[in-house]
């Protein structure tokens, strides 16, 4: 019963987060707002035995992505943002099509079925540390994604560099 | 025990919502952070089904997703400080150099 009191409460709040981040008139609140909104994925994550990604989820999103996001906002110094149209105009049709999305995803979620079960249990994974398993797994298994995954990274670092550089005047 | 679906459908009601927000804002620092909200959404759907099944695939793929999400942060948002460089709009509307 308590788990799901638990669930109840973080699937409530997350679910009115995530409206507020897209309603906000002020793009800095909604960076505060989901700034709220990864803290309890986080917690979310520490109720699925994933310690080492709620780790990652604070640092990374919450320390990273969003200071980013927040030093782009008060660099840009919006002023007519406050008075601006916030939504196109056909926004009843979007809120239809998401709303027909939902219902598909709904009757798919009635027709799931549990596949087998792999062997990486709570107990085999307490035996040596989450973040022991996590990383044999990502360093051998996926090594090769990985090592894509630092390539995406390395372009992402130069093509930011080279659209942020100014333009050198000709002579 | 919470049942897996309920995960599953609080991950696709916060997609929906990302959704949504990506198609009907004009503001395209909010647009940029729905794309995040649809990722988040899909990483609780992922970390989820890697416990319930009892695989840690799900955990290592919420890796690589948030490795694109810090590459398409990074890159939109140079982006978006290039484009108020030049035109000072944020605003989808503003954009029209492209329309033929």
């Amino acid at each position: 019963m308590l788990p799901k009191i638990f669930f109840g409460y973080f699937s409530v709040v997350m679910i009115v987060l995530s409206i507020l981040i897209i309603t906000r008139r002020n793009p800095v609140h909604s960076v505060l707002w989901m700034l709220a909104l990864f803290f309890h994925i986080a917690a979310l994550y520490l109720f699925l035995n994933a310690e080492f990604l709620s780790a990652v989820q604070l640092i990374l999103y919450a320390g990273a992505i969003l200071v980013l996001f927040l030093f782009v906002i008060m660099m840009l110094n919006l002023k007519e943002e406050l008075t601006a149209e916030r939504f196109i105009g056909e926004w009843p049709i979007g809120v239809a099509l998401g709303i027909s999305i939902l219902m598909f995803i709904y009757f798919a979620i009635s027709k799931f079925i549990q596949g087998p079960t792999g062997q990486y249990t709570i107990e085999a994974i307490k035996k040596e540390t989450h973040t022991k398993t996590i990383g044999k797994v990502l360093y051998t298994e996926y090594l090769f994604p990985f090592e894509i995954a630092s390539l995406i990274l390395l372009i992402a670092i130069v093509g930011a560099i080279v659209l942020a550089k100014k333009k050198r005047s000709e002579g | 025990m919470v049942p897996l679906e309920w995960y599953i459908g609080l991950s696709a009601v916060i997609f929906v919502i990302g959704m949504i927000g990506f198609m009907l804002r004009r503001n395209i620092i909010i647009m940029l952070m729905s794309i995040e909200l649809m990722l988040n959404s899909v990483n609780i759907s992922l970390v989820a089904f890697s416990h319930y099944l009892q695989d840690l695939r799900g955990q290592i793929l919420v890796f690589f997703i948030i490795t694109v999400a810090a590459a398409e942060a990074a890159i939109g948002l140079a982006i978006l400080v290039a484009l108020f460089k030049n035109k000072a709009a944020v605003h989808t509307d503003e954009i029209t150099e492209m329309k033929g």
